[in-house]
């Protein structure tokens, strides 16, 4: 299904809620497990139980896309085409592409980023599949929009280092960009806003490709195991995974102290809450089996044992840990069926052709 | 003529006890219930938790700032706007969640 079929403009929005109160939902939970659970249970229950939870992970038929920066064929193909040149940095050798490498499921398949002069940065570069859905952007949301947080790595002395006024430069310098932003933005200038919407277009369009827990959702019950079937349901009830992981997408776009041990504010740098000390994005969970480090800072190296970080109630008790996370008591074959239910979340990636970068036409 | 200011003064704080007014914005799946509400100064706003998680509902509207602080599922809080002017409310947690309070005298 190609999903920017007459998605110009189109806003879907998933949550999930199956509780209404602590109490009355552990007693839900519990019944629920229950009956997806027990042998005897009655059949019919069982079966609405899971399809009530299964509708909250449905995917969206479209994309969003916000109404002063619409979707184009031509915005996406522009797009694409920063996205991929190396001349948007300061040494003109990292692009976009260089840590959103769509060889490593659009990250860079490292624990920490590297950015400008081979330096290590101070965090794990996040996947931009699905960033469309995004609410704020950054693993600390200082970025209100996809289009705020496109030239931002740019300009950063850390990332690319390119600072705006030479990336104008160089972009005006090249001859063969001229017709590609008359045709995406026509009568527009080249100029940050343009580079910046261009470049949120094509991001945009990354979505991850059906799984087969999605092919389960609609109904194909081959299309998983019954143990991940049931690490589902630890996901949504004991594990409560999904108090942070909702949605279709697995994440809440919200912040959290998770309780890792490094002494990054994260989010509490540019809101100055209690709560938000120490907090961080909450990362969609699709294609984690592929991923090579978890966490913000790169501190986990497996599933396996970020499964085991949540069920120790994290590594750092301290005021801003989330009251979301707490010990979870899981048994080794509860974690195992959590890591069966992960890895049916694994589909191929969303593939892009790899542009051929317009040239400077030094003949003309 | 004593008398006569103080009974004044009881009769106005009686007017505006009257009429200040509470409104309940609920929270659920992270989402509050309206994404606007228009309000008269004095009025109070509760702010009740129906979800499953924890919210942080503030508000960094300049010369306008609250902040309820960490709110448990089923958790209720009231806050009064004694100060006219548009206040942007959202939770901490959850970026999603947005209210516009239009506070008028």
């Amino acid at each position: 299904m190609d999903l920017r079929r007459n998605a110009s403009r189109h806003v879907v929005i998933f949550t999930m809620n199956f509780r209404t109160h602590t109490v009355p939902a552990a007693i839900c939970l519990g019944m629920l497990c229950y009956t997806l659970s027990a042998s005897d249970g009655s059949p019919e229950i069982e079966k609405r139980n899971t399809n009530d939870l299964k509708a909250k992970y449905r995917r969206p038929v479209t994309i969003p896309f916000p109404a002063d920066n619409s979707f184009t064929k031509d915005r996406e193909e522009l797009g694409r085409t920063l996205f991929f040149d190396p001349r948007l940095s300061g040494s003109g050798a990292i692009s976009c592409a260089s840590c959103h490498n769509p060889a490593f499921g659009w990250d860079d398949g490292l624990a920490k980023g590297i950015g400008h002069g081979s330096k290590q940065l101070a965090r794990r570069t996040p996947s931009i599949v699905n960033v469309a859905w995004g609410e704020l952007f950054f693993w600390d949301g200082r970025a209100e929009s996809l289009e705020d947080q496109a030239l931002g790595p740019i300009k950063s002395e850390n990332e690319m280092n390119l600072s705006l006024e030479k990336m104008l430069k160089t972009v005006r310098s090249i001859q063969g960009y001229a017709p590609l932003f008359e045709r995406a933005y026509p009568g527009s200038l080249i100029d940050e806003q343009t580079i910046a919407k261009a470049i949120a277009t094509f991001e945009r369009t990354l979505v991850s490709t059906e799984s087969p827990f999605d092919r389960w959702v609609k109904g194909d019950e081959a299309a998983i195991s019954e143990s991940a079937k049931r690490g589902f349901v630890a996901f949504n009830g004991k594990a409560r995974c999904a108090e942070c992981h909702s949605g279709w997408e697995f994440t809440d776009h919200g912040f959290h102290d998770i309780g890792t041990s490094d002494d990054d504010l994260g989010r509490g740098k540019f809101l100055k809450l209690d709560s938000m000390q120490h907090a961080f994005k909450t990362p969609g969970l699709r294609n984690s089996a592929r991923r090579a480090a978890f966490m913000h800072d790169g501190s986990e190296t497996s599933l396996k044992s970020v499964i085991d970080f949540y069920d120790n109630g994290g590594m750092c008790l301290r005021p801003s840990l989330s009251p979301e996370i707490q010990p979870l008591h899981l048994a080794e074959t509860e974690k195992s069926e959590l890591l069966q239910f992960l890895r049916s979340l694994t589909s191929a990636e969303p593939k892009v052709s790899i542009p051929s970068l317009p040239g400077r036409d030094f003949d003309r | 003529m004593k008398n006569l200011q103080a009974a004044s003064v009881l009769a106005l704080m009686i007017t505006a006890s009257l009429s200040a007014a509470d409104h309940t914005i609920e929270q659920k799946d992270r989402k509050f219930s309206q994404s606007q509400i228009e309000i008269h100064v004095g009025d109070k706003l509760i702010f009740t938790n129906s979800d499953e998680v924890t919210h942080n509902v503030y508000s960094a509207t300049p010369g306008l700032e609250f902040e309820i602080k960490r709110q448990a599922p089923g958790g209720s809080s009231s806050v009064p706007f004694n100060k006219e002017g548009t206040v942007e409310v959202r939770c901490s947690i959850h970026p999603s969640m947005k209210l516009t309070v239009k506070v008028q005298k």
